[in-house]
C-alpha cells in the first residue's frame, strides 16, 4: 500500500480551504420525508480535485448544491451540519456574505450546459454578465474579459463567436461556455456537476483535459461529482463514493482502485464492462438503491451486500480508518479490502 | 415458455442484411413556395449482414445515424434509397399483412424506460398490446398466462401485472420494455441505447439479461450504443459509424485490438478506462473540433477534416468500406493501418 498524499488527519484543524462537517439535508414532501443527505463530511484544499461518485439519488448532486445555497427550499432544509469556506461557516452566513462567496470563491458548471444557458441572449452577454454585475465592469470592458475568457477555454475564433447564440454551439463548446463564466470571477473552488455526462467521448476527453488544465494553470481545487468511474481515475486525487447520502468509502485514487474496501465500490468497480479487459464476466451487485423516505435500518447498503452479518442491520457502521488514510463505512473493511486485493 | 420456430433454423446464416440503405431528411425554405435547399444525410449509404444469434453492436458519437438506421429497420422511418431484406423478404416492399408479419419477427427496445411506457397502462396491458395486433401469437384466455410468463423471463414478478410503470424503478421499466419485445417471439431485436439510461449497478444487470435471453430464444441483436465498453462486452461483431457511415465493420477482436481507421483508433483510445495504472500508460489520439453537420459533409472521406492523416486524396475520393491490406476487415480508409503501439492488453 503507498502512502496517501493528503491523509485525512495530516492538516491542522481548520486548515482546509472547504470543509463539510456532518451535513444532513432532508427534502420534505407531501409524502413524507426524504432524508437525502445524512452526513457528509469531506474537505478540500488548494489546487486538490476531490471526486464525489455515486449512483442517482445517490446526494451527491445535493451535497454540492448545498455548498452553493442553491438548494430548492422548499422542499430541501439542511437539517444540520456546518460548510467551512475558509474557516467561515457559509450556512450561518448572510446571504450577502453567500453571494460575495458564490461566484468569486466557489464556482459551479452543470451538467446540460444547454439549459444552464439562457438561449435568448448571446454567449458574449451572458459571459459578460457575471462581471458587469459583480466586478463593476464597463460594457466594453466585460466583452473584452470575455473574447478573453473564451480563448482560455479555447473556443476557436471567440472574438467572432462572442455574438453567437447557444444554440449555435456544439455540445461540448456549450459547456466550455459554462466553463467560461463560472471562471469569470476567477473562483477557488470549482465545482463540476457530472460536466461531460451528456457529451460524446472524444469530446469527453477534450473537456477533461481542459478541466486539469485549468485546474492546474489556475492552481484551483476541484470538486467534480459524476457516477463514472472511468472519468474519476483520469483526473481526481481523491475519491469519495456515496451511497443513500453518506459517504461509504474515501480513499485516494490509486488505493481505491487496486483495492476497493467498501463492498459497494467493489460491487461497482465489477459491475462495469471493460473495455481493456476481455471475457469477462459482468457481477452485478443484486437490488436496487434503497427508497430515500425509508433507509434500510444499519449500514443502508445491508440489503444489497454479499458480507451482511446480523451486525449490518443492527448497528449504523462508523468510517473505519485504515492504515494508509483511507476510510470505509463497513463493518468488515478490512475483510473487503483484503478480498479486493487478491 | 415454449422455444421459438428459430430453434430449428442453422445458428450463423444471415437473417437481416441490408444493402446501400440512405436516409436523408430534407431541409426545405419559403412559407408559401417551399423548395428544399438541402438534406439532412442522416444515413448515407449502409450496409451489412446480420448472422443468426449474433450480436452486431453499432457505435458511434451522437449525430452519426445509429438511432435513424434503427428507425429505418423498424420501418419506423421510409428509407430514401436501398434494399433491407429480412429471411430473404425485401423489408421496404412489405406492405400489409406481410408487413405485419415481418414486423413480428424483428422488436425493438428503446433507450428511455420513462418515456417508452405508456404511463396510464398496466404492465399486463403494455406487455400483452402485441397480441391484440397479432391475436394467433397468443390463443384465446391465454393472454393474461402468457403476460406473467414473460414478466418471469426478465425476471420481474409476474403477480405486478396490475401494477403501472411508476410503480417501478428504471432497470425493473427497461426489463417490461424487454418483455414487450419479446412477446411475439422474434428473431431480431433491435436495441437502441438500451442501458445508457441506466446506473452502472442496474447496467449489468440488464445486460446479462439480455446475453441470457440470447442464449434461450436464439435471438439476433442489432445493439445500438454509445459507450463502447458495454458493445465490447455484448457484440461479437461490431459496426463504427460516422456521420451516416460505416466508417469500419468486423469481429469484436478486429475492431478493438486491430482497428485500421484512425477514427475508430481515436475513439477507442478516447474511452475513460476505470483504473487509474492502465491510463497511464495508454497513449491517447486527441481528435480535434467537432464531428461537422450531417447536413454538410466534407468532401471525400467525411472524416478528414479531423484526421491527423488527411492528405489530398483524401478531400478528392471517397475511400470505400473494404478490406485494407494491414488487416483484411474493411475500413474505409486510404491509409488504413494497424496502430503503431496498441493499448496494452493486461
Amino acid at each position: 500500500m503507498t502512502v496517501d498524499p493528503t491523509p485525512a488527519s495530516a492538516t491542522p484543524e481548520g486548515g482546509h480551504l472547504l470543509e463539510l462537517r456532518d451535513l444532513h439535508v432532508e427534502f420534505r414532501t407531501n409524502e413524507g420525508v426524504a432524508r437525502v443527505i445524512n452526513g457528509v463530511s469531506y474537505h478540500l484544499d488548494a489546487g486538490e480535485t476531490l471526486a464525489v461518485l455515486g449512483e442517482s439519488g445517490s446526494g451527491k448532486s445535493v451535497t454540492a448544491q448545498a455548498i452553493m445555497g442553491i438548494l430548492d427550499t422548499p422542499p430541501a432544509f439542511v437539517r444540520s451540519g456546518q460548510i467551512l469556506y475558509r474557516g467561515q461557516d457559509l450556512l450561518t452566513a448572510s446571504e450577502e456574505q453567500r453571494r460575495q462567496v458564490r461566484g468569486k470563491e466557489i464556482a459551479m458548471i452543470f451538467q446540460d450546459a444547454l439549459s444552464a444557458l439562457n438561449p435568448v441572449f448571446p454567449v458574449g452577454w451572458q459571459i459578460g454578465e457575471t462581471l458587469r454585475q459583480r466586478s463593476g465592469m464597463s460594457r466594453g470592458d466585460a466583452r473584452r474579459r470575455a473574447v478573453e475568457l473564451m480563448d482560455l477555454v479555447k473556443i476557436p475564433g471567440a472574438a467572432k463567436r462572442i455574438g453567437d447564440y447557444p444554440h449555435q454551439f456544439s455540445g461540448g463548446m456549450r459547456q466550455r461556455v459554462m466553463i467560461a463564466m463560472a471562471l469569470a470571477l476567477d473562483p477557488k473552488v470549482l465545482i463540476a456537476d457530472e460536466p461531460t455526462t451528456a457529451l460524446d467521448v472524444t469530446v469527453q476527453a477534450q473537456i477533461m483535459d481542459l478541466l486539469a488544465d485549468l485546474r492546474r494553470d489556475l492552481n484551483m481545487a476541484m470538486i467534480l461529482i459524476t457516477h463514472d468511474l472511468g472519468v474519476v481515475a483520469g483526473v481526481a486525487d481523491r475519491i469519495a463514493v456515496m451511497y443513500a447520502g453518506r459517504i461509504v468509502e474515501h480513499a485516494d485514487v490509486r488505493s481505491l482502485y487496486r483495492a476497493p474496501a467498501h463492498p459497494y465500490t467493489k460491487g461497482l468497480l465489477e459491475s462495469i464492462p471493460r473495455m481493456d479487459v476481455r471475457g469477462q464476466e459482468l457481477s452485478t451487485i443484486k437490488g436496487l438503491p434503497p427508497n430515500l423516505m425509508r433507509i434500510p435500518s444499519g449500514c443502508p447498503f445491508h440489503p444489497r451486500c454479499p458480507y451482511v452479518q446480523q451486525v449490518c442491520v443492527d448497528v449504523v457502521p462508523h468510517d473505519l480508518v485504515l492504515g494508509d488514510g483511507r476510510t470505509s463505512a463497513c463493518h468488515f473493511a478490512q475483510e473487503v479490502r483484503d478480498d479486493s486485493a487478491r | 415458455m415454449t422455444a421459438p420456430a428459430s430453434s430449428t433454423k442453422v445458428r450463423g446464416e444471415t437473417i437481416l442484411s441490408v444493402d446501400n440503405l440512405v436516409k436523408h431528411f430534407p431541409i426545405s425554405q419559403g412559407v408559401l413556395f417551399r423548395r428544399q435547399t438541402g438534406a439532412v444525410k442522416a444515413v448515407d449509404g449502409v450496409s451489412f449482414e446480420l448472422r443468426r444469434g449474433e450480436t452486431l453492436g453499432v457505435v458511434g458519437e451522437s449525430g452519426c445515424g445509429k438511432s435513424t438506421l434503427a428507425r429505418l429497420l423498424m420501418r419506423l422511418e421510409t428509407p430514401t434509397s436501398g434494399r433491407a431484406t429480412l429471411e430473404g423478404k425485401d423489408l421496404f416492399k412489405a406492405s400489409g399483412s406481410e408487413l405485419r408479419r415481418l414486423r413480428r419477427n424483428m422488436q425493438m427496445v428503446m433507450q428511455d424506460p420513462y418515456t417508452s411506457l405508456n404511463p396510464r397502462m398496466t404492465v399486463g396491458d403494455i406487455i400483452g398490446e402485441p397480441f391484440e395486433i397479432h391475436p394467433d401469437a397468443a390463443p384465446k384466455g391465454s393472454k393474461a398466462r402468457r403476460v406473467q410468463e414473460l414478466l418471469d423471463v426478465v425476471g420481474l414478478n409476474p403477480e405486478h401485472i396490475n401494477r403501472y410503470p411508476h410503480q417501478f424503478s428504471g432497470g425493473q421499466r427497461q426489463r417490461i420494455g424487454i418483455a414487450r419485445a419479446l412477446a411475439l417471439r422474434p428473431e431480431v431485436i433491435v436495441c437502441d441505447e438500451p442501458v445508457s439510461a441506466l446506473d452502472v449497478s442496474i447496467q449489468a444487470q440488464v445486460i446479462n439479461l439480455l446475453e441470457q435471453l440470447q442464449d434461450e430464444f436464439g435471438l439476433s441483436y442489432i445493439f445500438i450504443a454509445h459507450d463502447l465498453s458495454v458493445v465490447r462486452h455484448i457484440a461479437d461483431r461490431v459496426a463504427v459509424m460516422y456521420l451516416g457511415r460505416i466508417v469500419e465493420i468486423g469481429t469484436e477482436d478486429e475492431i478493438y485490438e486491430r482497428a485500421t481507421h484512425p477514427y475508430t483508433q481515436a475513439l477507442l483510445s478516447a474511452v475513460p478506462v476505470p483504473d487509474p495504472e492502465v491510463r497511464d500508460q495508454r497513449n491517447m489520439i486527441r481528435l480535434v473540433g467537432d464531428v461537422p453537420s450531417p447536413a454538410d459533409p466534407p468532401s471525400g472521406c467525411h472524416f478528414r477534416t479531423r484526421c491527423w492523416k488527411a492528405q489530398d486524396i483524401c478531400a478528392k475520393e471517397d475511400p470505400q468500406t473494404v478490406p485494407r491490406a494491414a488487416d483484411p476487415h474493411p475500413s474505409a480508409c486510404h491509409f488504413a493501418e494497424l496502430r503503431p503501439t496498441p493499448t496494452p492488453t493486461p
